[in-house]
């Protein structure tokens, strides 16, 4: 990698997109997402590990092979049906350490509070955290406290950083994705963006949609006893499976072609998703996982997510191919064919 | 999903494309008029499965697309003042108007709300009575009823705090604009279901008549697309031209009463500017004088707000459909959904967006029509 700016393919950092200041959409884990850390974060930074953005960062220390991520928390309302922030916190970070490969083992967490937070939801708070990370076979180990003044943030925002062991000879990255290989998703997509979505919006559905909100590391342990060639994990947060695609699509420089009648998802989201002009595709998942893997192995790969139980309803949902790199494409109900392209910044609820 | 599936059924849509097959002879142009049929198109691959004699064109059924640029600059205005709550439908934040749009607004500290119903922001009035709440009341027919009854409702309950920025703008109208053109190509529409839904079909009866072309009345899923296309495919090769209503299951001749009676109590027929079209005769609706005091442009004296559209930009000629989007010189250059010139580059429903999104690396030529 080149320590020195490239000057032909230097983009001045300051006119982003045509805004000059931040707006929300460069908060949606979309293009505009991709062009803050593209244009501002990457160049200032400048390193191998941070430069093949995956999850996470893989590191050699004295021979050991660490994973290393960190995460924000801003989510409204602080509890939601299925989850609440302090769950997120916990299993988001977990997560990203185990799209390594990685076994969890520690995390920080820092706490920014706002004024006038009761203490009682700060100690919920705390205490679903301390659950959620037993659950997870992670300890919070370090932390820190800060207050911000009244209306300076939502009650509360949160950031974790984690740290967890590679095992020897697992080699998964966005770049590893090959022609051929298939892809897999491990479950329902959309339940958290939708189940988030349907309370702060005050929208009334007839059928509760829950958060998916789970620790993965669990899952992934199973599916690498069964398939240790897996090729690239991927929990499709922010942005929900089509961004994560697009953006292993960018960085492997391969195409990907799905099938939009292999993509599992709940009727009650599907109907949501229509009522409000969204695409599930776009929408977040907090405890799922897209794995790429060769397709011989695809099977195997299928039956050990099928046996867990946050993997039931996994389905193999599309391939990977040389034609079109860096685009995502899928078959329609009908037949037909469409570009499942990145987003500009946040999904929009359309008009009419 | 009840009442959805079925009519994205893969079979029967085979069987309605073999219909539609065995019936074209030769080359015909179709107008989708609705921003929501042209993006099911895209999204279902409807036009790449219809026999290449069939183009669809993409008409400018889409409220984000046609609202006029200086429509959206006095939004941009009445945003930024201080104490104003302006409340939108979720896809208007990111038209551009002439500098910059309603994200930027609300990024400088304007609030600015995404809302689901004009009924929501009366609701956000009524909490909030120390703040001036706007809504930006934009759309067809079908935004119209619920956007009449906020304001109907508004005056009802005495909320002094509550007004609408106005800019309704009307189908029927539109479609003769449309035909009488000199340039124009289209020679079968198919006419907005929902539009129809609130407004019936009786007025299309007149336009296919005078202009002896066939109108039918065409819903949004693959199978209501293609029983549309259908229809008038089959009025086309027998040289038919009468209203058709392929849409029955949400239509009837008459449209929705109740809908219509507000509509007539709030909204009087104006003059309308349609963004990259121009202005059409009686294309819009307005404010009664008995509602006028809850006309947004009025309270906050952003009359005198005049813009121009970018030369750059060709969503006019896009919305007439005199050319495809991927036909644009700046199409996915200088104007992308990231940046875009023109509005129907911003919409999901817009045709230039719904191009770029879904089709982009489609080579032009591989497109029907």
């Amino acid at each position: 990698m080149s320590q020195s700016p490239d000057f032909d393919n230097w983009i001045c950092p300051l006119p982003l997109r045509d805004y000059p200041q931040i707006v929300l959409g460069h908060g949606g884990g979309g293009k505009l997402s991709q062009d803050l850390v593209e244009h501002i974060v990457l160049p200032a930074f400048n390193n191998g590990a941070l430069a093949s953005l995956a999850d996470g960062a893989a590191l050699n220390i004295a021979g050991i092979r660490l994973a290393f991520s960190t995460d924000s928390y801003v989510v409204r309302p602080l509890f939601f049906p299925g989850g609440s922030i302090a769950d997120l916190a916990v299993n988001g970070t977990v997560n990203d350490l185990a799209m390594l490969g990685a076994q969890p083992m520690f995390l920080s967490v820092g706490l920014i509070i706002e004024e006038g937070l009761p203490l009682s939801i700060l100690g919920t708070v705390v205490e679903q955290m301390a659950a959620a990370a037993r659950i997870a076979g992670v300890q919070i180990v370090t932390g820190d406290t800060k207050v911000v003044d009244k209306g300076h943030g939502d009650g509360l925002y949160i950031n974790t950083s984690g740290i967890g062991l590679i095992p020897d000879g697992i080699q998964i990255a966005p770049q590893n994705a090959r022609p051929g290989d298939s892809v897999l998703v491990s479950g329902m997509i959309g339940d958290h963006g939708m189940a988030v979505m349907s309370v702060r919006e005050g929208l009334e559905f007839e059928t509760l949609i829950i958060s998916d909100s789970a620790p993965l590391n669990g899952m992934v342990a199973v599916l690498l006893a069964a398939v240790p060639e897996i090729h690239t994990l991927r929990d499709p947060t922010r942005g929900g499976v089509a961004s994560s695609l697009n953006e292993i699509a960018r960085a492997a420089d391969v195409g990907i072609e799905l099938e939009d009648n292999q993509l599992p998802i709940r009727p009650e989201v599907a109907a949501a998703c229509e009522l409000l002009g969204l695409d599930p595709l776009y929408v977040a998942n907090e405890g799922k996982l897209i794995a790429i893997l060769p397709a011989a192995q695809a099977e195997r790969a299928l039956e050990s997510l099928r046996h867990h139980p946050l993997g039931k309803d996994a389905a193999i949902i599309g391939q990977v191919t040389a034609e079109h790199p860096g685009i995502v494409t899928t078959k329609t109900s009908i037949g037909g064919r469409r570009i499942v392209s990145m987003q500009v910044g946040e999904q929009l609820p359309r008009i009419c | 999903m009840k009442y959805l599936t079925e009519y994205r059924d893969a079979d029967l849509v085979q069987k309605l494309l073999f219909e539609i097959r065995q019936a074209v002879t030769r080359p015909w142009a179709l107008m989708e008029v609705c921003g929501g049929q042209t993006h099911s198109i895209i999204r279902n691959g409807i036009d790449q499965l219809l026999p290449p004699q069939i183009e669809l064109i993409h008409g400018p059924g889409c409220p984000v697309c046609v609202t006029p640029l200086e429509t959206i600059d006095q939004a941009l205005a009445i945003a930024a003042q201080p104490g104003v709550i302006f409340c939108s439908f979720g896809d208007m934040l990111r038209v551009p108007g002439s500098e910059r749009d309603l994200f930027a607004v609300k990024s400088n500290g304007g609030d600015v709300r995404i809302v689901y119903s004009p009924l929501d922001a009366l609701k956000i009035a009524r909490e909030n009575p120390s703040r001036e709440v706007v809504f930006f009341g934009i759309g067809f027919e079908t935004t119209a009823p619920a956007n009449a009854q906020a304001v109907f409702q508004a005056k009802k309950q005495g909320l002094t705090n509550f007004s609408m920025l106005v800019s309704h703008v009307l189908v029927p109208p539109a479609i003769e604009a449309l035909i009488s053109a000199p340039t124009n190509r289209v020679q079968a529409f198919l006419a907005a279901g929902h539009v129809c839904s609130v407004m019936g079909y009786w007025q299309y009866e007149p336009l296919a008549h005078k202009y002896h072309v066939p109108i039918v009345v065409t819903g949004f899923e693959p199978l209501d697309v293609l029983a549309g296309v259908h229809s008038a495919v089959l009025q086309l090769e027998a040289g038919r031209a009468e209203v058709e209503n392929a849409y029955a299951r949400a239509v009837q001749r008459d449209g929705n009463q109740p809908a219509q009676k507000i509509l007539s109590e709030v909204f009087e027929m104006c003059d309308r500017q349609w963004r990259g079209i121009g202005l059409i005769e009686q294309s819009g609706w307005q404010l009664l004088e008995p509602y006028r005091a809850f006309d947004a442009a009025h309270r906050f004296n952003v009359h005198h707000i005049q813009t121009t559209e970018s030369p750059l930009c060709r969503s006019g000629e896009v919305l007439q459909g005199l050319i495809k989007p991927n036909q644009c010189s700046a199409f996915g250059r200088e104007c992308t959904p990231v940046r875009p010139l023109g509005a129907t580059m911003v919409s999901s429903e817009g045709a230039c967006a719904a191009y770029y999104q879904y089709g982009r690396f489609i080579d032009p030529e591989s497109i029907p029509g």
